[in-house]
């Protein structure tokens, strides 16, 4: 299976990638990994007339810690996450979330900023990104500019970047002492996209006060979802069994999902309240200090 | 007769150019001209005859298309030969030196790691990937490692069995 035909860059710069998207305007599209784009492509739901492969930018990939942030470079790959030591223990949810992500030659491949800007409402960086309050900066024609992660996503595959702009970086604030996350995914078969996933962040006080908490639904709705009323609910309050199934009861409720082969609604907002109570179970033991894998195949 | 479908380019004519490559595959240096949407695999196949490397759906999901692109796994189904320009790639005939198989390969005839073969040269790059990686996976890390690659015929034991030997006998041989 062939794409339509299109004519390949392949700038050297970023100065130079904003320049060529700029003047090739919205028929031309950036190619990171290339993981969500070639099939789209091949099977012509697709077809930009130019390609602007940004892998041969130098700087894109890298992964730092910056002001109290951890910053990654848009062309992080899946599996660099995945495998880096300091990433599942300082952000183990960002570990949970590059591990159930296809499978190893996806994630060989796979960006994380592709994966944000593709916006794709049942991927598994939106809602994760979501719950950690994540920044997005893009370079346009105009210069930078920064974004929420809530304000990037507009609505099923679109974002609020223009076709000029490219996505640069992903900045994640470092978490607390006494916090805790986890990424939970309820797939049908290995490698599958999410039936429906769920991103706690919650950091505590004295180990059992919520002192702040972020919520993402994934494959729920038209785009991620942040539970903000299920957090607000929570925030401030000492934790209890009760309080947390009142919290996943809201959850149910701001969830949006939709009936499609991997379920029927109702379904899928019974599975949210299943896996916000045994994510907020694997986040709590995090922020207490305890080590839990979450990985399944 | 009606036309069902649309003109293959309604707007304008684009013409494209032809890109010139130079890709190291399995240790040698490979150049062609080839068209922007060529994808790896076919530039494997079709330009250099290496037809080792299978396509069994051509939709990114069954990696019998696996090779390597400097030492990491992927699905060269998924991938343009362009992107790949003086990059290096390892495909399945890369592994046997001097007629003598690599040791995954002995592995998977020894264990029956295979039926039909069609999966085979995916499941021995990717074993290779998770081997060079992980010299002792575990049976679990190496049912994730091939979680990538369907294999219709064997049920997969016993490519597990064959995976676990081969990371013996790579060890042997190191
Ligand atoms: C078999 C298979 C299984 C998969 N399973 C999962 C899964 O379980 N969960 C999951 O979340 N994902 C899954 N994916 C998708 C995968 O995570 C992709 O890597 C990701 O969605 C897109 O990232 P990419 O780098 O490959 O982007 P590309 O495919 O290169 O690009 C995707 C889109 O984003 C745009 N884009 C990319 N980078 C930028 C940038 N820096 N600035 C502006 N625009 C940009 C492109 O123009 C394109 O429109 C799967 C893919 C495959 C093939
Ligand atoms: S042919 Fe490439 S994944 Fe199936
Ligand atoms: S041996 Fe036949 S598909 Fe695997």
């Amino acid at each position: 299976m062939y794409p339509r035909p299109f004519e390949y860059f392949s700038p050297q710069t970023l100065d130079e990638a904003v320049a060529l998207l700029s003047q090739l305007g919205e028929a031309a599209k950036v190619l990171a990994g290339g993981q969500s784009l070639i099939p789209l492509m091949k099977l012509r739901m697709s077809s930009p007339r130019y390609l602007v492969d940004i892998n041969r930018i130098g700087g894109l990939s890298r992964v730092a810690q910056r002001n109290g942030a951890m910053i990654f470079g848009t062309l992080a790959r899946h599996v660099e996450i995945e495998d880096s030591i300091a990433i599942k223990s300082k952000l183990p949810i960002m570990h949970d979330t590059a591990s159930v992500i296809g499978d190893t030659q996806v994630r060989n491949l796979g960006t994380i900023g592709g994966a944000l800007a593709h916006a794709d409402p049942a991927g598994d960086w939106p809602p994760t990104l979501l719950a950690l309050n994540a920044k997005v900066k893009c370079c346009g024609p105009k210069g930078e500019r920064t974004l929420s992660t809530d304000e990037l996503l507009v609505d099923a595959y679109s974002t609020n970047l223009s076709a000029s702009e490219v996505l640069t970086e992903i900045s994640v604030p470092l978490p607390w002492a006494g916090s805790g996350g986890a990424y939970l995914k309820f797939e049908r078969k290995a490698g599958d996209f999410a039936v429906a996933s769920v991103a706690v962040q919650i950091a505590l006080d004295n180990g059992e006060t919520c002192r702040d908490i972020g919520v993402g639904l994934g494959a729920v709705g038209l785009t991620a979802i942040r539970a903000r009323k299920a957090e607000s609910l929570l925030r401030g309050k000492k934790l209890s069994k009760a309080l947390i199934q009142d919290a996943a009861k809201q959850i149910s409720a701001e969830a949006d999902p939709f009936s499609d082969i991997r379920g029927t609604a109702d379904y899928k907002r019974h599975l949210v309240t299943v896996l916000f109570e045994r994510a907020m179970n694997v986040a709590m033991r995090r922020a207490h200090g305890e080590e839990v894998e979450t990985v399944h195949v | 007769m009606e036309r069902r479908w649309k003109p293959f380019m309604s707007e304008e004519k684009q013409v494209i150019l032809k890109k010139k490559v130079v890709i190291k595959i399995n240790g040698k240096d490979c150049e062609r001209e080839v068209e922007p949407r060529m994808l790896l695999v076919d530039f494997l196949r079709d330009e250099l005859g290496l037809t080792g490397t299978h396509i069994g759906c051509d939709t990114s999901n069954c990696g019998a298309c696996t090779v390597l692109l400097d030492g990491r796994s992927i699905k060269s189904c998924t991938f343009l030969a362009v992107a790949a320009d003086g990059r290096q790639v390892k495909t399945v005939e890369g592994l046997a030196e001097d007629g003598k198989l690599h040791p995954i390969q002995e592995a998977f005839w020894e264990h029956h790691g295979l039926q039909c073969g069609y999966c085979t040269s995916g499941m021995l790059m990717s074993a290779l990937h998770l081997l060079s990686h992980n010299p002792s996976p575990t049976d679990y890390q190496v049912r994730r490692g091939i979680a990538g690659n369907l294999c219709r015929c064997t049920g997969y034991q016993f490519i597990v069995d064959s995976v676990k030997d081969a990371a013996k006998r790579m060890k042997a041989t190191r």
